[in-house]
């Protein structure tokens, strides 16, 4: 049958996908430090390790710091364009969101550079929050994406009658529109925070001294003997994920009857 | 949709902030790159006048073209590659699975995973002390590690591949899953076989996610530094790792801004030459 050679090849295909990223959790339990077959043993002193790790800590923290902000700023200037482009009739409509979707159409690399030429220009200091910007050139057009699909499916008439029982607009906005959203909110939150959780290009120019987690992971590649310990944090870092893209797949689909957009 | 209520001032008001970041934080660093490719390097400072020496180089020295065709052939090899292993598993999915949901958590969760460790578990698996090799000797198979599966154009394009899979089967799934359902019935009700059904009416309207899936590989890919930096070697390193070289050691800003440029507008020529041939072939065929 079709559909069962189907079948056979998707479940071929998913383990292609798996096989590679189980190796992170599988080795950062083997009591070895070569990273290879056979297994050697159990062990979970590759983990102890982590808590000891101050550097690690700090890059974790940066990278909380950075994804928090990245996530809140993306997600308002992605809400209220998304708002602009689906409810109003604006001229050049589509040459804006095209304008501020083009992030998706530049390798990270020339975005990197670029911001790290403006703050020499400018004369300003590399820091978290020049990340932060970069992070919002690659986040602001998911989110947009997300909440695009979000308010096509939003019943104007609800705003309508708040405006009619005398609501100001941005009161109807905070007690209408934003509850409404609030699905699409929490979802385009945790797309934009994993997004820049795992960003490592552009924050590599932008960081300066101040590492976030990926640039960390990146410096102890080159030490064959960490490689367990960031392989631990791999896995970790992993299972955290998978939880909150669970969570913001669920809540991207609840009441939105139709299928994922994009990516 | 957009109806009486709104006004088109509030509109353009709610627009603007985006706007406003997107110009300040894209379109003047991109102005400042091109302004920066037409300045040469002297000391820690530029040079004064205007020049366009560092276009002559990268269009002239052959070791940057090279790279260049490396990189889009790369580049283009991943996006074919990936289309082609993700187009059954979309299909799959949007016609065949019961709990289509499940589906496409599961094809997601992997690429969660930090890209880093995505990327570098490729070296674990590639490595000449890695999973195949310590595998292929337990079973002699072989007597010595195999060194020509990593550092090459051909790891790299397995790697990007594997870590980009998710960019091609979410929008073909989309594409797919929009394709009414009673466009296939009458195929085959006038006798179209699967075959010719599949060919006349699925992969035609699915063309859209294809397309879609094809640039946003293709784009980012022909910029990435990170697997050519750790499965590519010498042999199939790109032109990020030189623009990355030109602005962290070199300190030529002006030739990597030359540099980051060229590969910016090839990228984009290609893109839109691609995008217009795929859609001028998916009418033809239509």
């Amino acid at each position: 049958m079709k559909n069962r050679a189907l079948f056979i090849y998707a479940l071929g295909y998913l383990a292609f996908l798996y096989v590679p990223v189980l190796f992170l959790p599988i080795f950062s339990f083997n009591n070895s430090q070569f990273i290879a077959f056979p297994l050697t043993g159990f062990t979970t002193r590759w983990y102890a390790g982590l808590g000891a790790d101050a550097a690690m800590q700090h890059a974790l923290g940066n990278s909380l710091k950075v994804g928090l902000v990245t996530a809140l700023l993306s997600t308002m200037l992605g809400l209220t364009a998304a708002k602009a482009v689906t409810q109003y009739r604006l001229r050049g409509a589509a040459a804006m969101l095209g304008f501020i979707s083009l992030p998706l159409f530049i390798p990270d690399i020339v975005l990197g550079i670029s911001l790290l030429l403006l703050l020499g220009l400018l004369n300003l200091p590399l820091s978290l929050a020049s990340v932060v910007v970069g992070h919002m050139l690659v986040c602001v057009p998911f989110s947009i994406t997300v909440l695009i699909a979000r308010f096509e499916g939003f019943d104007r008439n609800l705003e309508e009658a708040s405006a009619d029982l005398g609501e100001s607009g941005w009161m109807t906005f905070w007690r209408v529109t934003a509850p409404l959203m609030m699905p699409g909110i929490l979802a385009s939150l945790l797309l934009t925070f994993i997004t820049s959780f795992d960003e490592f290009l552009v924050a590599y120019f932008l960081s300066g001294t101040e590492a976030t987690l990926p640039i960390y992971i990146w410096g102890q590649l080159r030490f064959p003997e960490r490689l367990p310990t960031v392989l631990a944090l791999g896995a970790i870092i992993l299972t955290v994920s998978v939880a909150l893209v669970i969570a913001a797949e669920m809540l991207r689909n609840l009441g939105v009857k139709k299928p994922m957009v994009g990516a | 949709m957009a109806g009486t209520g709104g006004n088109s001032r509030t509109g353009y008001a709610l627009l603007s902030p985006t706007l406003a970041v997107m110009g300040l934080a894209l379109a003047a660093p991109l102005l400042l790159l091109a302004v920066t490719s037409l300045k040469s390097q002297a000391g820690i400072g530029f040079a004064d006048g205007w020049t366009l020496a560092q276009y002559g180089e990268v269009l002239g020295r052959s070791s940057y073209r090279i790279l260049f065709a490396r990189s889009v052939g790369i580049s283009a090899a991943v996006t074919l590659v990936t289309l082609l292993l993700a187009y059954p598993m979309a299909y799959f999915v949007a016609f065949h699975a019961r709990h289509k949901f499940a589906w496409l958590i599961a094809l997601t969760i992997p690429f969660w995973t930090s890209y880093l460790l995505r990327v570098f578990a490729w070296k674990i698996i590639l490595g000449y002390g890695g999973v195949i090799n310590s595998g292929l000797l337990r079973l002699h198979l072989i007597d010595q590690p195999l060194s020509m599966l990593l550092y090459n154009p051909f790891a790299v394009v397995v790697t990007l591949a594997h870590a980009w899979a998710a960019f091609a089967i979410l929008p073909i799934y989309v594409s797919l899953e929009k394709i009414d359902r009673s466009l296939l019935e009458a195929a085959s009700d006038l006798g179209d076989g699967a075959v010719r059904r599949f060919l006349r009416i699925t992969l035609p309207l699915s063309m859209p996610g294809v397309i879609g899936a094809a640039i946003l590989i293709f784009v980012p890919t022909t910029g990435d530094y990170v697997t050519p930096s750790l499965v590519g070697g010498p042999a199939g390193s790109m032109i990020a790792n030189m623009i990355e070289v030109q602005f962290n050691r070199v300190g030529n800003w002006p030739l990597g801004a030359a540099l980051a440029l060229v590969s910016m507008v090839l990228v984009a020529v290609i893109a839109g030459l691609f995008v217009t041939a795929a859609r001028a072939a998916a009418k033809a065929a239509r």
